[in-house]
């Protein structure tokens, strides 16, 4: 019977060999210096309707597939796609755009109207849009989206085939770079009309317009794209093929890049440690700030010096270099790569953050005298429930009894739940992130204007709503800019909110891929100029 | 057995409406909403939406619109996924977690089978030594921590086998063989068990005396006998597969449908948790139904039917 047992095993086995020995053979062919990209995305695209697409998945699938009006470059500065020239009012305030010979993936022409229609139509209450308020510059488009007008109010007009007027709200300086994100994609009334519910769920129920289309989509399980014949600037498209394996444990695709079967994995946060000094390694930065808000209905951080204290216990660049191992330590609100008026926002502000603990004891001090508080009270600060996020909240609370003698109990809730309480203002302390919707330092601070939405610890400062104010309507962007450098001075001075650090993720990704576009806002990388070069 | 059967189904029908109901109340108890981006919407915009839902109507009508649409088979479509028919993707993910589940339950139970007779009838050889190592190994390890073991060392370091992935007959041996551990643990020490206590009645001394030969008293009368306690256990186990098929499955990357657990409950997808509730609990009521007919036809013993009263 034993050795019977022992003939089967080893039977078994040699046909598990030959199967995947089938396997290899076949995947070893697809190499050779064919223009072929093999990525990895973390889940199903929960969406490819341009007009309801939330998760950064679709979006970018949607930025290699489609094209806005502009795109994004190399320098994530947007320039010319769909649209050929625009003519910016003096007001700056109406954008004239001509659009190019471009044809969508059927053949037709792409016209004015595809984008009159998309916006409208992410605009009307009906579609239930999440991401309509990407929309809400364009005058009138608040007003329709909230049922409170009508759509021949919000101002974009084809005015002819070629030609879209748009009319905007305020002056803003990022609505070029606005027009590369994917709610203001164009389409095709007649497809969206054809398929109905069904429309952009599988890849022959969408049209495209940009430098690939997807061929496949199998789905939750892969998808591929492919080059567009009938793309404007298809001479500048380099790879045939690209293929995405859906992948939801970074373990699996780390195998899978350690086998070759993808060119590209992005690492989560535990595996940063083990594979920051490999060769393959690209840090991704995001444009994202992480921090401390206060909640300054409670008596103790009503007190501005107080606040300040529990900023200047924490030492950022623990965070940053002992503990996440990734990421930068902050200076201030906005992120390092944000740009007002062409130039860095950070150069322009500066530094407002320190680590100082003598300090930090001083300030405690003064500002409890201040209130009238002779003990601190037990402090509860709502932190996440992520791996990452757990080391960061103990490294808090340790410093502030270590630093300030203060206690505090850390309320690990998961996101959902930790977000309601904030909404509703139940929370004495809270940690919480932000990331940018689009390149300008705005993104981060009208959020903190006295009864704004996202305000959740109801910090309040006159002079600060009045810049704010001032900076969404200013046509001069020079003084716009000085504005809002004064705006985060004063909110860094009276520490409205603490900033701790700007996300930053480890990815790796084979030497031989060249020309990735990475992108901070909106997509996370363009394939358009991308190429495979070296792969033996 | 008529009678039984129809009883039974109307259980499960019972047994389905308070798992629905339960379920139902519990996932509206969740903090949040099923908006994607909760966290940056527009309080505004936020309950428009909610209100396009029917989400902000009192529960009991949000339950009684829900119930009428279970009923006619209608589970509704995903709010994460936009729009897309959760019956449409509880069947595409289904094909690849049942082949896993039926894979690692076939290969499981033969070999289950197979060391629980050997165990038996060599007490203290080497054979079943070895099979109450690996018995011991299959309960304490749990199949995920063998899924990444044999990822790593099957398909990384030896390059045998597929790290991950699905479509061939080899990307689906890994992931089955992680998750039929279990199975053949638990089927080797039933077996092996209750082998043993047949081994010593007297029916079999009464077999052997008759002259039958040895096989046939093992396998017709001993194997028999011992296989009722393990088919108690298929139940269960099927759900322990379907249920523990959900980190394998991420692991070696298949599109099965255990992710939908997680990720419904996460984004708070009150249609895809619904759904996916509902559709595993009728697997799980029907296994149970499959396995109380099951012992009738394996032991004669077992009515169906009560007794007269």
């Amino acid at each position: 019977m034993g050795k019977r047992w022992r003939l089967a095993l080893a039977f078994l086995l040699a046909a598990s060999t030959v199967l995947a020995g089938c396997g290899g053979v076949k995947q070893g062919a697809g190499a050779g210096d064919k223009q072929v990209l093999n990525w990895l995305e973390s889940q199903e695209p929960p969406g490819l309707d341009s007009s309801i697409s939330t998760d950064v998945v679709s979006f970018n699938i949607l930025n290699n597939v489609r094209e806005g009006l502009y795109r994004l470059n190399k320098e994530n500065q947007p320039e010319p796609a769909m649209a050929k020239d625009v003519k910016i009012s003096d007001d700056k305030k109406t954008y004239t755009f001509t659009l190019r010979d471009a044809k969508w993936s059927d053949g037709k022409p792409v016209t004015a109207h595809d984008f009159e229609y998309a916006w409208k139509r992410a605009l009307n209450p009906k579609t239930k849009s999440e991401y309509a308020y990407i929309l809400y510059p364009i005058k009138g488009a608040q007003a329709y989206n909230e049922d409170k007008g009508d759509a021949e109010d919000v101002g974009v007009k084809a005015v002819d085939d070629k030609t879209l007027k748009v009319e905007l709200k305020d002056p803003i300086p990022y609505f070029l770079m606005m027009t590369s994100f994917a709610t203001y994609l164009p389409q095709r009334e007649d497809i969206v009309e054809k398929y109905g519910g069904d429309y952009a769920q599988d890849p022959d129920k969408m049209l495209y317009n940009g430098p690939f289309v997807m061929s496949d989509w199998k789905h939750n399980k892969s998808f591929q794209l492919k080059k567009n014949d009938k793309y404007w600037d298809k001479e500048n498209v380099k790879l045939d093929t690209i293929n995405f394996k859906i992948t939801k444990e970074t373990s699996t695709g780390v195998n899978y890049y350690n086998t070759g079967k993808s060119d590209f994995v992005n690492l989560s946060a535990g595996f940063v440690d083990k594979y920051k000094d490999h060769e393959d390694t690209v840090t991704f930065h995001e444009t994202t700030t992480f921090y401390l808000q206060f909640n300054t209905n409670e008596k103790f951080f009503s007190n501005e010096k107080i606040r300040k204290a529990f900023s200047m216990a924490i030492d950022r660049s623990i965070i940053t270099d002992k503990i996440s191992k990734i990421g930068d330590p902050a200076k201030g609100l906005v992120p390092p790569n944000v740009e007002v008026d062409g130039k860095s926002f950070r150069d322009l502000s500066g530094e407002h953050l320190k680590y100082d603990p003598e300090k930090a004891k001083e300030l405690l001090q003064e500002g409890m005298k201040e209130e009238g508080i002779e003990k601190a009270p037990k402090i509860e600060l709502l932190g996440y429930d992520t791996d990452t996020a757990k080391p960061e909240q103990e490294y808090m609370k340790e410093q502030f009894k270590k630093v300030l003698g203060v206690d505090v109990q850390i309320q690990i809730l998961p996101f959902k739940q930790k977000l309601e309480r904030e909404s509703n203002g139940d929370f004495q302390l809270s940690y919480a992130g932000w990331g940018a919707d689009y390149n300008d330092p705005m993104t981060f601070m009208d959020m903190w204007m006295t009864g704004g939405g996202f305000n959740r610890g109801d910090w309040s400062n006159k002079k600060y709503d009045e810049l704010i104010e001032k900076a969404q309507s200013n046509p001069d962007f020079k003084e716009r800019a000085e504005q809002l450098v004064e705006a985060e001075k004063i909110l860094m001075d009276d520490q409205g909110v603490a900033p701790l650090y700007h996300r930053a993720r480890l990815q790796l990704q084979k030497p031989y891929v060249k020309n990735v576009w990475r992108h901070p806002f909106g997509a996370d990388y363009s394939f358009k100029e991308a190429y495979i070069e070296g792969k033996e | 057995m008529g009678r039984f059967v129809i009883k039974r189904l109307i259980y499960m029908v019972i047994t389905l409406w308070v798992i629905a109901t339960g379920t139902f109340f519990l996932m509206h108890s969740l903090p949040g909403s099923p908006l994607e981006n909760e966290d940056r919407i527009p309080p505004e915009l936020r309950e428009q939406i909610l209100e396009q839902y029917g989400l902000n109507d009192p529960l009991p009508v949000q339950y009684v619109k829900f119930l009428g649409d279970l009923v006619q088979g209608d589970l509704g479509n995903s709010f994460k996924y936009d729009g897309r028919s959760i019956t449409a993707m509880i069947m595409e993910g289904f094909p690849a977690s049942a082949q896993l589940g039926l894979q690692a339950m076939i290969f499981g139970v033969l070999v289950g089978v197979a060391l629980g007779t050997v165990s038996a009838l060599r007490r203290g050889s080497w054979v079943d030594n070895g099979s109450t190592v690996l018995s011991v190994l299959g309960y304490a390890v749990p199949s995920f921590t063998l899924a990444a073991l044999f990822s790593y060392y099957v398909g990384v370091v030896w390059g045998v086998l597929p790290t991950a992935g699905w479509g061939t007959f080899a990307h689906s041996i890994l992931p089955s063989l992680s998750l039929s551990f279990l199975v053949i643990a638990q089927i080797t020490r039933y077996v092996r068990t209750e082998m043993l206590e047949v081994l010593g009645q007297d029916y079999m001394k009464t077999a052997r005396a008759k002259g039958l030969n040895r096989k046939t008293v093992i396998f017709r009368h001993g194997l028999r006998n011992a296989l009722i306690p393990a088919i108690t256990i298929l139940g269960p186990l099927t759900v322990a597969l379907l249920t523990g098929s959900l980190v394998v499955e991420q692991i070696f990357n298949i599109p099965g449908m255990g992710w939908m657990f997680v990720d419904s409950i996460m984004t708070n997808d009150y249609t895809m948790i619904m759904g996916v509730t509902m559709f595993y609990s009728f697997l799980l009521v029907l296994s149970i139904f499959i396995v109380d007919i099951l012992y009738g036809v394996v032991d004669p013993r077992i009515r169906l039917t009560s007794p007269k009263e």
